[in-house]
């Protein structure tokens, strides 16, 4: 530790701008105490007291009067020194002040005071914590706002009422939870860049929304626009509030031509209410209730008879695609076809690198409809995964964060997503599940969702890529085969481009597909041969 | 009308008054002679009520030096005695339409600036400004600058003033803030620029050659010289805002190095209070961080009607005082806009492109967005006996404004229940 | 006033961006006008003086 001054002759400063530079002198690296003062004699009687001067010994100091300027610095020598060679660059005031706008306003801090400034807006993104969001979403209502709630954890009730209050103001609540939406041209939220065409869409799957919009868009034609719900809209708690909303207005729209409703079942107090609503509708329907038998909602059609058509039913987004881009008048695009017979054909040539402990599948979902809808097509085939977000019928993964046979796990639930980013902006945690995967040696095959678009990761293949090499190869070096499927959700004008993320899966020697339904289609042509082979080796060693 | 439109007109009536004040300076006067309920044996403190042993060094010490020039106490322990003992009385001077800087300490015999809201014809009186006494220094050398004060200043500057007829405040305050001032602890245009007004008339008074000649020195290097006078005219502009009925402005932020409080408009009489926070900023050569007392002073009146650190965007001059960056000190000024009610139209800022300062703190503003009333201050010593170690920034505790919104959400259920709305508890004429 | 559903589907609304302000920033990117509120949790994350706030402001 030394003490040192710095004399500089005949200068003079406002002794507050002093205080200033010996603020920014004494929080250099190294300093323990700086003062920078007009050597007056009270100031040089300061600087003596606390130890300055060397007793008198320091002729500069000794010398300097009241025109004269004095930096004292204490602090280890090296930090001393530096500053003493470098001193007049501290008394410029430039070093501290910051670029930055010089004319910007501020943000508003609050819905009101936006309201204030902007009261042409019109519609609120709100994506605070959820245990605010009901208070915001209640405020932007009440300014006349509509809705976009991304926010999570709101309850059944406050969704209700929230609703309930919306609908009265002819304003529609979107969400909570609701990841994605077209509006004029504008998508909201995780949403893909598709063009504008016919097909209106009401959902409260997100990822499935988005599924739905970009096979439209690769097919050549486009939405018109796209009503997001929430998830648990169609609940009876609810009662579709915004579900119906979405589909009147939609038939209002002159741009849309056929409507496609792509949401979970609805509960069993609404499905009436939902079928005669669809019955009535003035324009073509296509119903995609993922994981919903096509008998489980009788729709009431009165106006049947004079000619209406009957809403079309669709078990996977790929026949929702097919069903509304035919009512469009889009001829079906080959890479919505899917072969099984092919399919088995590839299943087995995987299947046949494999040990013969390789019995199960692993699907990590980062979009929940994904996830939904191959459980719908497994249980459809009399295949049980285990699953943290389980279809009726399927059985519950007991800990989301073990595995146990085969599993799919939709990594976008609740228990995944407390306090960090969605697994579609950051991969971390599906990137550890996946090396946690590949260390099973019962694993024969693991499924994966890409999802592109805006606010998604900048590169969802790439995050995995290194995680799926090495699965690969451990797979190798027990002298098996591990097969990783994949789909991914984009179009060619995502920022992301679709093809070069699909070109990295393939280049890795993951079996991609154009969709997640014909990706899941793959997989249980899989499964039931691996089923097969587990039972009669099972039988065989018995 | 509903609750929240009751509150709104409310906030614009108080509103409304703060920005039609018309202070005048119409006096200089013992304090015996002009505020309301100024006793013996009284001294009026900054801040909220505190009592002896709550008080803090700074703010003690103050008060044995009112003790010592009030003849009350031979010596400083006597002074402490009297005053532990409850012989001398306390009370803030908010409670006397009064302000004081730092320790703010008014007794019988000390002169205060007296301005006039002519819009309203109510009445506010501050001390002087200083950098001893009234941080807590009750040294000899101390105690001659309030003499000074008594004995010579005062008295000629209230013949000045009164042979002026007075001196419109606004106009000199709109020009200070063109200047580079924020009437708060930037005060040195409006002081030259009062100085300048005052000294030929000074000159004209007849008073003897040597006061006068002490006077115009006095009034011509004293940097925070107009501050007093800012004080006393922040505090008859805003007074007649206080009782508004359903009103949630603001109407005082002070603190006494112990507690902050703040009083709102429709809760007229109360106090809300929480710790006084420590203020971040620069100290004094030889001074550090824990010498340091907590934030003091009713000076906050300026903030509370929108000068200060609400338009210290356009007093970059501060900045060596209180520290931070020209680009910060812009910021502070914006974004007080998004917790008060309007903006002046006499009180503009030309570094934000002349645009009115923000008046009216609302305290449902503030709790909505946390965003805390900015406030330049000066630090005071921790002990007694020191004078001023050094200024910065203070935002008042969200406390004070939650204690308050909480108090007003009971009244208010109160309110509704009465036979009125929008009533004016007290009777102020509108101009 | 507030704008039909119908019509935000003829013109894009002028969005109000409120939380994480990667939503607004998507929308500002592809052309759409965002205002942004700078928000934070009211008083301070206290949840009863926030309700108390809904009745006044």
């Amino acid at each position: 530790m030394v003490r040192r001054t710095v004399i500089r002759k005949n200068r003079y400063f406002d002794s507050v701008f002093l205080m200033r530079v010996a603020r920014r002198l004494a929080s250099q690296p190294g300093m323990s105490d700086a003062s920078a003062v007009l050597a007056t004699a009270a100031n040089r009687k300061v600087l003596i007291g606390i130890g300055y001067g060397e007793a008198g010994r320091d002729p500069d100091f000794a010398a300097a009067g009241p025109n004269d300027l004095v930096i004292a610095l204490e602090g280890e020598e090296a930090a001393v020194d530096a500053i003493a060679a470098n001193a007049d660059s501290y008394l410029s005031q430039a070093a501290e002040t910051s670029s930055g706008a010089g004319g910007s306003s501020p943000r508003p801090r609050s819905i009101n005071e936006a309201m204030e400034r902007r009261p042409d807006c019109s519609l609120a993104v709100i994506s605070v914590p959820g245990e605010y969001a009901v208070r915001e979403a209640r405020t932007a209502l009440q300014k006349g706002l509509h809705v976009f709630l991304f926010s999570s954890n709101v309850s059944v009730d406050d969704e209700r009422s929230l609703k309930t209050e919306a609908r009265q103001r002819g304003l529609i609540v979107m969400g909570p939870d609701c990841g994605t939406a077209f509006l004029g041209g504008a998508g909201i939220g995780f949403a893909n860049a598709v063009r504008r065409g016919p097909v209106g869409i009401v959902g409260s799957a997100g990822t499935g929304m988005q599924e739905f919009a970009s096979l439209v868009h690769q097919a050549g034609s486009g939405i018109s626009n796209a009503i997001g719900t929430g998830s648990r809209d169609l609940s009876d708690a609810i009662g579709g509030i915004s579900t119906l909303m979405g589909i009147d207005a939609l038939e209002a729209d002159p741009a849309t031509k056929v409507i496609a409703v792509v949401s979970k079942p609805p509960g069993t107090g609404f499905t009436a209410t939902l079928g005669e609503r669809l019955g009535r509708c003035a324009k073509p329907v296509v119903l995609c209730l993922l994981g919903a038998e096509p008998d489980s909602l009788r729709i009431h059609n009165p106006e049947g008879s004079r000619g209406q058509p009957t809403p079309r039913w669709a078990f996977t987004l790929d026949e929702a695609v097919a069903s509304a881009l035919e009512v469009a008048g889009v001829n079906e695009p080959a890479f919505l076809r899917s072969d099984e017979r092919v399919m088995r054909e590839r299943a087995a040539i995987e299947i046949g690198k494999m040990r013969p402990e390789q019995h199960y599948l692993r699907g990590l979902f980062a979009g929940g409809t994904f996830c939904y809808q191959a459980q719908a097509m497994f249980l459809r085939s009399g295949l049980l995964v285990h699953s943290n977000e389980p279809l009726p019928g399927m059985p519950k993964l007991p800990d989301p964060h073990e595995s146990r046979e085969s599993s799919f796990v939709d990594m976008g639930a609740e228990i995944f997503v407390q306090g960090r980013p969605h697994p579609m902006i950051d991969a971390s945690l599906r990137r550890k599940r996946l090396e946690r995967e590949g260390e099973d040696p019962t694993v024969a095959v693991i499924l994966l969702d890409f999802i592109l678009g805006a606010i998604s990761s900048p590169d969802p293949v790439g995050d995995l890529l290194g995680a799926i090499r090495n699965v690969q190869d451990k797979a190798r070096r027990r002298g098996g085969h591990l097969c990783v499927v994949a789909s991914v959700c984009g179009t060619d004008e995502d920022e992301q481009g679709l093809e070069s993320q699909k070109a990295a899966l393939t280049e890795a020697g993951v079996l991609v597909f154009p969709s997640g339904a014909q990706a899941a289609s793959f997989c249980r042509e899989a499964a039931l041969m691996l089923t097969h082979r587990k039972e009669t080796a099972d039988v065989g060693l018995a | 009308m509903a609750l929240k439109e009751r509150i709104n007109a409310a906030n614009a009536e108080a509103f409304r008054r703060i920005v039609a004040a018309d202070p005048i300076l119409v006096d200089v006067a013992p304090a015996s002679e002009v505020i309301p309920g100024m006793r013996d044996r009284l001294i009026l403190h900054s801040g909220p009520p505190v009592t002896w042993d709550r008080m803090c060094g700074a703010q003690r010490g103050a008060a044995i030096g009112m003790c010592l020039f009030e003849r009350w106490a031979a010596d400083p322990a006597a002074a402490e005695e009297m005053l532990r003992s409850g012989e001398i009385s306390l009370e803030p001077n908010h409670h006397h339409s009064s302000v004081g800087p730092m320790a703010g300490t008014i007794s019988s015999n000390m002169w205060v600036w007296v301005v006039e809201n002519k819009a309203f014809g109510n009445r506010a009186f501050c001390r002087q400004v200083e950098s001893f006494q009234q941080f807590g220094d009750y040294s000899s050398s101390a105690l001659a600058q309030l003499e000074k004060w008594r004995d010579v200043w005062g008295p000629a500057l209230r013949a000045a003033v009164r042979k002026m007829g007075g001196v419109p405040l606004k106009q000199l305050v709109a020009r200070a803030l063109l200047m580079g001032d924020e009437m708060h602890n930037r005060v040195v245009a409006s002081s030259s620029l009062f100085a300048n007004a005052v000294a030929p008339v000074l000159v004209d008074c007849g008073l003897p050659k040597q006061q006068v000649v002490d006077t115009l020195y006095y009034a011509g290097n004293h940097p925070f010289l107009f501050l007093g006078i800012s004080m006393a005219a922040a505090k008859a502009s805003v007074d007649p805002a206080r009782g508004v009925e359903s009103s949630t402005v603001v109407t005082a932020m002070a603190r006494n190095g112990t507690d902050f409080g703040i009083q709102v408009s429709g809760l007229d009489g109360e106090w809300f209070t929480a710790p006084a926070p420590r203020v971040e900023g620069l100290l004094l050569p030889g001074w550090k961080k824990e010498d340091a007392g907590l934030d003091m002073g009713d000076s906050a009146i300026t903030e509370t009607v929108g000068w200060g650190g609400f338009v210290i965007g356009g007093a970059p001059g501060i900045l060596n005082f209180t520290g931070g960056t020209a680009e910060q000190a812009l910021a502070f000024s914006r974004e007080m806009r998004s917790i008060s009610v309007g903006q002046s139209p006499d009180y503009l800022i030309p570094a934000l492109d002349f645009q009115g300062s923000a008046v009216g703190i609302d305290i449902r503003k503030v709790v909505q967005t946390n965003i805390l009333p900015v406030v330049d201050t000066a630090i005071a010593h921790k002990e007694p006996g020191h004078g001023i170690i050094g200024g910065g920034i203070v935002r008042p505790p969200l406390e004070c404004f939650t204690k308050a919104l909480t108090r007003f959400a009971e009244r208010s259920s109160e309110w509704s229940e009465g036979p009125s709305s929008g009533r004016t508890v007290t009777s102020i004429p509108s101009s | 006033m507030s704008v039909l559903l119908e019509d935000l589907f003829q013109k894009a609304p002028v969005f109000l961006n409120v939380g994480v302000p990667v939503f607004g920033d998507s929308l500002r990117e592809a052309g759409y006008e965002v205002v942004y509120v700078d928000w934070s949790p009211p008083a301070g994350g206290d949840a009863r003086i926030a309700d108390l706030l809904d009745d006044l402001l």
